[in-house]
């Protein structure tokens, strides 16, 4: 059990554990922004910033926003590498960014799991790998759980609602 | 006394028993949303929103915004009982609701929370209904200048008010504006940004950032705090609930004014979080004994919790009457209503009476459902945080999945909720303000519009945007916002070279 972390950085809290500088993160961030920045300004110069015969083109509004977005991210990636050296702001330590991880890979496995296997079993295995992974649930409440919330879900949205969910091959075996 | 009238026909309306049912469903699910981590106003309405669609706009407008309430109150259990907010806007009530659970005052600080909520919900929705009108009988006359003033003043107020870096928040603004430049320009008929992707085509939907950002974020930002939830327990008994309310009238002042920055900061885009935070700052300077703030001072319970309250009600003024969104869960709203067929803005309280006034007596009536229902429940919702987050997470990721999936049948939504999820951790954790992004996002279409055509009008010409002292003004208060930290940074220097 941690301290609720107050996220201000500068100060890594009794925990020996090393903590990563926030101006990685930082400097990358924005640098993602020019990028987003640079493709919003090529595009708004493909189709026109200026004025056609009906009014302002297409890309007339889009170019200042573009514009303002390269200036705001470029000067936050200046100023971050001007102060790169004597940077002591923490973005995370390392027990706090694994359980992170712990969290964000089964979630992205579990999103990508969805395109081919529709939403109903991969939610059941994703909830059944939190309880055993990290809950040590027993089998029994494990599976009960894990099998009843998709159902829940099922009944709901299928056949109160009325909306469909993505199913994947085994829902097709089973006749929906 | 037209609007005593309508607000009559409003309760008329809203009083049916189905649109009763739907008030307690929409607080029970909020109160709900609201205690568990990972699900807020924002994220939980836009999950439920696709469930809306086919319903009748005015109880689907009631639950919804009933779910609202719920989170507002549901955000003080978990801050008082569990030291954990919540939600954003209960942060503050931590400070003091947190030491009073320890000090075995728990009942107290709920009951407070609970009670200054109601009531400063109670002066945002009779400010709305007195004011609403008026200021939709005002925007009528609004042409696309005044339109894109008003939005601009939304955007530079955003500059001027939030505690973020002004480089952070103009970046965090831009991106939505980008985003929702992305697709099929309804104007021309162009294709913009989809660089030959046709999953881009039309454009990225707001509802999948909200629940991305706030959801998948927040799931993240949790788990970095490793939580195991070990909290105090409380139980209402009437007779705590009446011993509190006595003592309560004499914070009057302290009630007024958290009402008063309550307000002023739902209806200009400051929204609850940091109302709460600066109604708690303004009752500890103004107190005779600011020593007792954090140790379990009531009036520090009630003056944050009084000023969300007010600040997420009054967030719905501006949305009703202008279109504009004034927190992003009014956004959500405020998306709903386009998802239902209703074009949000003036016209709304001249063609859709019965729908605005049952949604403005309805947030009478849901708020005294809703102190009703966490007054009588409180142990209940406190066991819902005894369930072991390995249990709860997973079935929020599921429940934002469902949510993400359902706004049009898309896989590739779920897939954006994803990186949304890991942008909106990288911004909350670099001090990105996430408000701003969301609300360019919504109203960048608008924006863009209403920009366009005054242009139009102009044939170019800026000057259009002072034009008339009404679209001049409105122009010049948003450029004073704009230029509001630069002037407070002067004044700041002015101040140190004088000492």
């Amino acid at each position: 059990m941690s301290t609720p972390d107050t996220g201000e950085g500068g100060d890594a809290g009794p925990s020996k554990d090393p903590a990563y500088l926030a101006r990685g993160p930082e400097l990358a961030v924005a640098l993602g922004l020019v990028l987003l920045a640079l493709l919003v300004i090529v595009d708004s110069l493909r189709v026109g910033i200026g004025w056609a015969d009906d009014g302002p083109r297409s890309g007339y509004f889009p170019f200042f926003i573009g514009l303002i977005l390269l200036a705001a991210g470029g000067f936050i990636a200046v100023s971050t590498l001007f102060t790169w050296r004597g940077s002591t702001a923490v973005f995370a330590r390392r027990d706090e960014l694994l359980p992170v991880f712990a969290m964000l890979i089964p979630m992205v496995v579990y999103v990508l799991a969805m395109v081919w296997l529709g939403i109903y079993l991969p939610s059941a295995v994703l909830i059944a790998y939190f309880m055993r992974r990290h809950g040590k649930f027993a089998w029994p409440s494990t599976l009960a759980v894990s099998a009843g919330v998709p159902l829940a879900f099922f009944l709901v949205f299928e056949k109160w609602f009325l909306v469909p969910l993505p199913k994947g091959p085994i829902e097709a075996m089973l006749g929906f | 006394m037209e609007e005593l009238n309508n607000l009559f026909h409003g309760f008329s309306v809203a009083m049916t028993l189905p649109n009763l049912a739907y008030m307690l469903i929409g607080i029970v699910l909020g109160v709900l949303i609201g205690v568990l981590p990972g699900l807020g106003g924002a994220n939980g309405i836009a999950i439920l929103l696709p469930l809306t669609f086919t319903m009748n706009p005015t109880s689907a407008i009631i639950m919804l915004s009933c779910i609202y309430w719920g989170a507002l109150f549901g955000g003080a259990i978990t801050s008082i009982l569990f030291n954990i907010p919540g939600e954003p806007w209960s942060v503050a009530t931590t400070f003091d609701g947190y030491p009073m659970a320890q000090q075995g005052r728990a009942a107290q600080a709920l009951t407070a929370a609970f009670t200054s909520s109601f009531v400063g919900a109670l002066f945002a929705v009779i400010l709305i209904t007195f004011l609403a009108p008026v200021l939709a009988r005002f925007a009528l006359n609004f042409g696309p200048a005044e339109y894109f003033a008003v939005q601009l003043l939304t955007f530079c107020s955003f500059v001027g008010m939030s505690k973020e870096p002004v480089a952070k928040v103009v970046a965090a603004m831009m991106l939505g504006f980008a985003l929702a430049a992305v697709g099929l320009d309804s104007v021309t008929g162009q294709l913009r940004m989809t660089y030959g992707f046709p999953v881009l085509l039309k454009g990225f939907d707001f509802l999948i950032a909200v629940i991305g950002l706030f959801g998948i974020g927040e799931i993240l930002l949790t788990m970095e705090e490793g939580l195991a939830f070990k909290g105090k327990t409380a139980k209402l008994s009437p007779n705590i609930v009446w011993q509190t309310w006595r003592t309560l009238p004499q914070y009057w002042l302290t009630f007024l004014r958290s009402t008063a920055i309550g307000c002023w900061m739902g209806i200009t885009p400051g929204g609850a979080t940091p109302a709460s935070f600066m109604s708690y700052g303004v009752a500890r300077r103004m107190s005779s004994d600011p020593e007792s703030f954090g140790k379990g001072q009531v009036e520090g319970v009630l003056a944050p919790e009084t000023a969300a309250h007010a600040a997420g009600t009054s967030a719905l003024l501006p949305m009703l009457t202008l279109g504009i969104p004034g927190s992003p869960t009014a956004a959500v709203l405020l998306g709903g209503l386009m998802i239902w067929g209703l074009q949000p803005g003036p016209m709304l309280f001249v063609e859709h009476k019965d729908f605005v006034w049952g949604l403005i007596a309805s947030m009478y009536l849901g708020n005294i459902v809703g102190l009703l229902v966490v007054l009588t429940t409180v142990p209940y919702w406190a066991a819902f945080l005894r369930i072991p987050f390995s249990v709860i997470a997973p079935v929020i990721v599921v429940i934002c999945a469902i949510g993400a999936y359902t706004v049009h049948s898309s896989m590739f939504d779920v897939v954006m909720m994803m990186v949304f999820g890991v942008v909106g951790y990288l911004f909350k954790k670099l001090k990105y303000p996430m408000a701003p992004l969301v609300l360019a996002l919504v109203l960048g279409d608008m924006a863009e519009t209403s920009f366009r055509q005054s242009m139009l009008l102009s044939q170019g010409g800026l000057s259009i945007f002072w034009s008339n002292s009404l679209v001049g003004s409105i122009f010049g208060l948003a450029m004073l916002m704009l230029a509001w930290p630069l002037l407070a940074k002067l004044s700041g220097l002015l101040g140190s070279r004088r000492d």
